[in-house]
């Protein structure tokens, strides 16, 4: 699609990127033989797919978790009933002990429920980010696809350039611009790193879409414009982003968990939060490394779910990873 | 006596005004960077009402880009057309995009070569038909939707009702080109192109499907324009046959007369090629030796040359004119049988 990848250059982190998703976008609308559509098959596929179905299982445990923590959790995440057990100089962090699995953190609340409810949080910003993030790469990319010529050229531009920044530092960047860090500024920030990639991603397929056989039977009918982009062109241009957004739910909960650490996250206590907790067990690294590992813990495992689960859709649908 | 009343049937000379005449349509792709390329390059022909029109050739000689011309489909940049395709005294080729529009599928449509890619994917049958009658015909859907039934019983898909239902996956590939033909005929077109709309079918489905539009136009009335390189296909059922070779038409004829008297080398070649019954599915059919990459240029010869057995000088110097009128003629220098 971009033509600046010169031969002799060494493919630059942006050229990555966009040759990735430009593999998935003609992936989700070729048609598979004999007269089933890919995504058909490619879901036959899936279901007896070992690495999709670990990837599912554990992208549903973690989601019902998150849904049903605050009535599973054993004890409010705000009450502190191990403050007692709390010695700064000694003992700064309680250990385990009956009725307190985890034991508990720095100011005595029970580890495990916070990091139960934490998952919500992780899931909140995951989901919202990434809805956000579609809601603005579907839309660009969608004009872009359906009107072409100057629009066009005018999005995909901007799209590149977004595209050129590692993800992290641009959301790292915007998040630093509010003025005070809040969930909602971790979740626009990283919705702005996916929008372009969905709005590329999008664009590709719809382009796909309007050079198709079927679109061009739509149209010979005299079937109008509007109704060739959003019934004929946008459903079936959508198979890729689909994928393409779970595999970004995974991406999204490291970035949120990225920039909580570096307190760029929401800072209130009262709402735990994976990334958040993990920047807290820092200054007890060295004397109770639990508190750091069981978030860290609970954040790759989700993100492997995630990417286990993207990853083989995205398998599934890409004919050349095929026999 | 002149070269054209050597055929003795006349097909439908005089009958009636034609429906659509083509005239001098030439399209010209221009790719950034490369030399343009004349894909159809000056082809004249006039279809009747009810009539059947053959245009014939091997791939690359410009069929569907003729078909897509007149049907105002061909990608709006990055090529030229230029002549008149004048369709009930209106010339198509300046209608307004809008216009164009609402002429497409109700008095003019077209159907593909490939069934299964040409039906949406993620759309219902039933709604892919009643589309067409919503758009051209201000029915609801619910209006629509029982004759959508009927259509699709008069294209010959059994248990209609169940099939409105079924994706187009859920369908036999011949099935399939049936739901196309019932949309393009949903609103009553008069013409109606069918470009190769047997190509990706079994050889039992293909003269079925043949059958079914041999009885349609002849029930309906409707022009059809048959766009093959099969000239088994154009013997059954074309009254008019036109031979398309580099983009121009090398012999017309009706049916008949072309098949027994064939003027132009390449409707020989052709004619001895006629697929047999026992050749493979998707066989790359080569009728004459060589391939279309040798053509010469048609500006200062006969693009055939370099494939054509009986090449004289004259035919690597200069264009063959046009020699008959709009009902029989041919483009060639030392046709078959002299020239007389
Ligand atoms: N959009 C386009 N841009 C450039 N060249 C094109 C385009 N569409 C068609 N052509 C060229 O025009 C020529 C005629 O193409 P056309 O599709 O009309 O062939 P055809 O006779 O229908 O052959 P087939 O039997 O393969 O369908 C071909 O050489 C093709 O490469
Ligand atoms: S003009 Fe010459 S080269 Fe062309 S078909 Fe006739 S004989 Fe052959
Ligand atoms: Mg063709």
């Amino acid at each position: 699609m971009d033509d600046n990848t010169g031969p002799s250059r060494r493919p630059t982190l942006g050229d990555r990127r966009k040759e990735r998703i430009d593999a998935l976008a003609t992936a989700g609308t070729v048609v598979d033989e004999p007269g089933k559509s890919l995504l058909r098959s490619a879901w036959e596929r899936l279901r007896r797919d070992p690495v999709f179905l670990v990837g599912a299982a554990i992208t549903l445990v973690f989601v019902v978790l998150a849904i049903i923590s605050p009535w599973i959790a054993p004890w409010d995440v705000t009450a502190n009933p191990l403050i007692d057990k709390v010695r700064p100089q000694s003992n700064p962090v309680p250990g385990p002990e009956p009725g307190h699995l985890l034991g508990a953190d720095d100011r005595g609340r029970d580890l495990f429920s916070r990091l139960l409810v934490g998952s919500r949080q992780t899931l909140v910003v995951g989901v919202f980010a990434t809805l956000l993030g579609l809601l603005g790469g579907i839309t660009l990319g969608a004009l872009a696809g359906a009107i072409g010529g100057f629009v066009d050229t005018v999005v995909m531009r901007i799209v590149d350039v977004m595209l050129s920044f590692p993800a992290l530092l641009l959301a790292f960047t915007i998040a630093s611009l509010a003025r005070e860090p809040s969930q909602w500024t971790l979740i626009i920030a990283i919705a702005t790193t996916q929008v372009p990639i969905f709005a590329r991603l999008l664009r590709g397929s719809m382009l796909a879409q309007r050079s198709s056989d079927h679109v061009l039977a739509a149209r010979s009918l005299g079937v109008r414009p509007r109704a060739i982009v959003f019934r004929h062109m946008l459903p079936n241009a959508m198979g890729p982003v689909i994928v393409q957004a779970t595999l970004s739910l995974a991406t999204a909960i490291i970035e949120a968990a990225a920039l909580s650490f570096l307190g760029l996250g929401n800072p209130d206590q009262r709402q735990p939060e994976w990334g958040q907790m993990l920047g807290l067990a820092q200054r007890y690294i060295s004397e109770a490394p639990h508190l750091a590992f069981y978030p860290a813990g609970c954040i790759i495992v989700v993100a492997l779910g995630f990417t286990l689960m993207g990853e083989s859709l995205r398998e599934a649908l890409d004919p050349k990873s095929r026999r | 006596m002149t070269q054209a009343t050597q055929h003795s049937s006349r097909p439908g000379a005089g009958s009636s005004e034609p429906l659509l005449s083509v005239r001098d349509l030439r399209v010209t792709f221009q790719r950034q960077g490369e030399e343009e390329f004349h894909a159809v390059d000056g082809v004249s022909f006039d279809v009747r009402p009810g009539q059947t029109v053959g245009l014939v050739g091997e791939s690359g000689c410009g069929k569907s880009v003729t078909s897509l011309a007149i049907m105002g489909l061909l990608p709006g940049r990055g090529n030229r057309v230029s002549g008149s395709a004048i369709f009930d005294g209106e010339d198509l080729l300046t209608l307004s995009p809008s216009a164009m529009r609402d002429r497409r599928g109700s008095e003019i449509a077209m159907i593909f070569q490939d069934p299964l890619s040409s039906l949406n994917p993620v759309i219902s049958i039933g709604r892919q038909v009643t589309e067409v009658m919503e758009r051209h015909q201000g029915l609801s859907r619910k209006q629509a939707t029982p004759k959508a039934a009927d259509l699709l019983e008069r294209v010959g898909i059994p248990d209609p009702k169940a099939r409105l239902l079924n994706y187009p996956h859920q369908l036999s590939g011949g099935m399939r080109q049936r739901a196309l033909i019932a949309m393009a005929l949903a609103c009553n077109p008069r013409l109606l192109i069918a470009d190769e709309p047997t190509t990706a079918l079994d050889v039992t489905i293909q003269a079925q499907i043949l059958a079914l539009l041999k009885e349609l136009v002849v029930d309906t009335g409707t022009a059809l324009v048959m766009i093959t390189h099969d000239l088994g296909v154009v013997a059954g059922l074309c009254d008019e046959v036109n031979v398309l070779y580099g983009g121009k038409v090398v012999e017309r004829g009706g049916r008949h007369g072309l098949f027994r008297d064939p003027r132009h080398p390449y409707t020989v070649g052709l004619l001895n090629s006629i697929p047999r019954l026992d050749a493979a599915r998707g066989d790359k059919l080569s009728p004459v030796p060589g391939s279309v990459a040798d053509n010469l240029p048609w500006t200062a010869a006969c693009a055939f040359a370099p494939r054509c057995s009986n090449a004289i000088d004259p035919c690597t110097a200069e264009t063959p004119q046009w020699e008959g009128d709009q009902v029989v003629g041919f483009r060639c220098f030392n046709p078959m049988g002299g020239t007389r």
